[in-house]
């Protein structure tokens, strides 16, 4: 019958989706897979000897822990502030909240180069907010410090946004309840509210340390670029490309993929981890 | 607690007045020291040699060149990520196929990756030592020439489109699509008549952020471009060359056009966001659209 075989070919109501699918796997495929297999196949033309001695050479080592410890720390401070700002936000009303929401995403929007020039001279000895530092012997640009703060400016929306809805969508009646079962509002905040939002802070954690990792544009002006002290790996990479020594950079390359990947990875379980904890609530 | 007690608790304020406002002073400080400052110090340093200097450096045949690439950049690679965009959200939100979760994750795969590591991946291929250097060397320039810079920036760019119209589309359903078809309108009327009016918003929303990015990609256009100034020179590689020429003012001038832009944008994509209440941004936060759908 007519009506049975459309039915069992429902999909086919609407038209188009071969061409559509067929140009999305098309595109995807020319501009993001081709091109990225190109750098697993490069690195296959490389001996192991000639892979570990450039990856684990003394000068990566020293990029890698800088890196990871750099984004580390700028993740942390963003998790802490980005959550008050988160808060201030959602639960008060003051002047120029509007203001205030909508500049949180500026580090988004402000390409990376002016965001790096900004803040290099910002904090040069100099600078606006180097000079009041100099007294104190704090130097910020040219300086590991000066990698930090610019890793802290990219990854700052990333906490405020992720936790923001689910602040919002945060069902007043379970403070009401521990409230009168006789909850200090300290313990309301630990005990009830601060569990909820712990995968959405660590969803926003892992996104502000993956984009800190990968950071080239803001850092490269605030950063000295010297080897084993101010080379974040984007920036060794770099280096290797203009000493035109392709096999040494992809091979770093590939490391930092595979990093990333596995943060896509976690922030995926999380992701999921998280909407399980809303699909909970709301049952 | 006595029942009236209740009736009175706050809970949306229940903070002492005290730490609401040392939290409200702890939020703006730490966003004027990090967002407000910056943004003003960049007017500010753009003007420090006067207004004549400004508009002279804005009026400079290489800055103008500068501007007019990046034109030419964002002027092919979003309305070609517009059309994909549409093109998989139409795919994924209107049909059932095994392999979804996969693809979304495969689209949003740029975002993870090092700008860095967006321009070498075009160097490896194109570039003289790369799989086809020889042939296209000889025949057509890619690397440090514009083809490039505006693969790269399409490469960077790729998820913004589809990532804002994904989960737009999945909300909406298919039924109004469908009940068009059963209505008898065509594949192409559905779309332009039904679909199309439907995520409006959504698709100027994706527009406005990837044009963002588009116009400001500095790691990976800075990869593949060679800096040849007057030819494969983009504002932000603009602005990086007048920096480390040590003509710092000139350098605020030129960003201050691009600060410019990322403020029309942050206003637009606030305006955007009041008209459509449901768009929030995803592709400024790539959260994994994948298992919101669930």
């Amino acid at each position: 019958m007519p009506t049975r075989q459309t039915g069992a070919k429902k999909n086919r109501v609407l038209p188009g989706f071969k061409l559509t699918l067929g140009f999305t796997l098309f595109y995807l495929g020319l501009i993001v897979l081709i091109p990225l297999t190109a750098v697993f196949i490069k690195t296959s033309t490389l001996s192991w000897a000639q892979f570990s001695q450039t990856v684990f050479s003394p000068q990566a080592l020293a990029a890698y822990r800088l890196s990871f410890g750099a984004s580390f720390f700028a993740a942390l401070i963003n998790a802490v502030f980005g959550l008050i700002v988160a808060w201030v936000l959602v639960r008060y009303s003051f002047f120029g909240k509007k203001f205030v929401d909508a500049l949180v995403d500026l580090p988004f929007a402000l390409p990376t180069a002016v965001a790096g020039i900004t803040l290099a001279t910002l904090y040069a000895p100099n600078g606006w907010i180097g000079h009041l530092l100099v007294p104190f012997g704090i130097k910020v640009s040219y300086t590991q410090l000066g990698i930090f703060v610019a890793l802290t400016f990219i990854g700052l929306p990333f906490i405020v946004r992720t936790v923001q809805p689910v602040l919002e969508d945060f069902d007043p009646e379970l403070e009401d309840a521990a409230a009168s079962l006789g909850a200090s509002r300290w313990q309301i905040f630990w005990r009830v509210i601060f569990p909820t939002l712990t995968p959405a802070l660590l969803t926003g954690f892992a996104l502000a340390f993956a984009r800190a990792l990968g950071e080239y544009g803001s850092v490269v002006f605030i950063s000295s670029n010297i080897p084993m002290k101010t080379q974040i790996v984007p920036l060794l990479i770099m280096n290797e490309l203009d000493s035109f020594q392709y096999a040494r950079a992809t091979a770093l390359a590939v490391v930092m993929l595979v990093v990333s990947f596995l943060l896509l990875l976690a922030v995926n379980v999380l992701q999921w981890w998280s909407n399980r904890y809303n699909t909970n609530n709301l049952a | 607690m006595t029942a009236a007690e209740k009736v009175n608790a706050p809970h949306r304020m229940a903070e002492p007045p005290f730490v609401r406002r040392l939290l409200i002073a702890v939020a703006l400080v730490f966003i004027a020291l990090f967002l407000v400052v910056p943004l003003v110090s960049v007017f500010a340093e753009a003007l420090k040699q006067g207004i004549g200097f400004y508009f002279q450096t804005l009026h400079d045949p290489l800055t103008l060149s500068a501007i007019k690439l990046t034109l030419i950049t964002a002027g092919i690679s979003v309305p070609l990520n517009c059309v994909f965009g549409v093109a998989a959200a139409w795919a994924i939100a209107k049909f059932d196929f095994r392999g979804k979760n996969i693809l979304l994750t495969l689209i949003d795969l740029p975002f993870s990756i090092s700008p860095v590591i967006s321009g070498l991946i075009f160097v490896l291929i194109f570039g003289a030592q790369g799989w086809f250097g020889s042939w296209f060397t000889e025949h057509m320039k890619i690397i440090f020439a514009v083809p490039g810079i505006v693969l790269a920036t399409i490469f960077v760019t790729f998820p913004f489109v589809a990532r804002e119209l994904i989960p737009l589309m999945q909300a909406q359903g298919r039924t109004e699509e469908e009940a068009a078809r059963v209505l008898g309108a065509s594949g192409w009327q559905t779309f332009w008549r039904v679909t199309i009016p439907n995520i409006k918003w959504g698709l100027i929303y994706g527009v406005i952020l990837c044009n963002a990015r588009a116009m400001g990609e500095f790691g990976a256009v800075s990869v593949v471009s060679g800096h040849i100034q007057g030819q494969t020179n983009t504002i932000p590689l603009h602005v990086q060359i007048l920096y480390e020429g040590n003509n710092f003012t000139g350098a605020f001038a030129v960003a201050s056009l691009l600060t410019f832009l990322a403020l029309v944008t942050l206003v637009l994509k606030t305006w955007v966001e009041n008209k459509n209440t449901a768009l929030r941004g995803t592709a400024f936060t790539p959260v994994p659209i994948g298992n919101k759908a669930a």
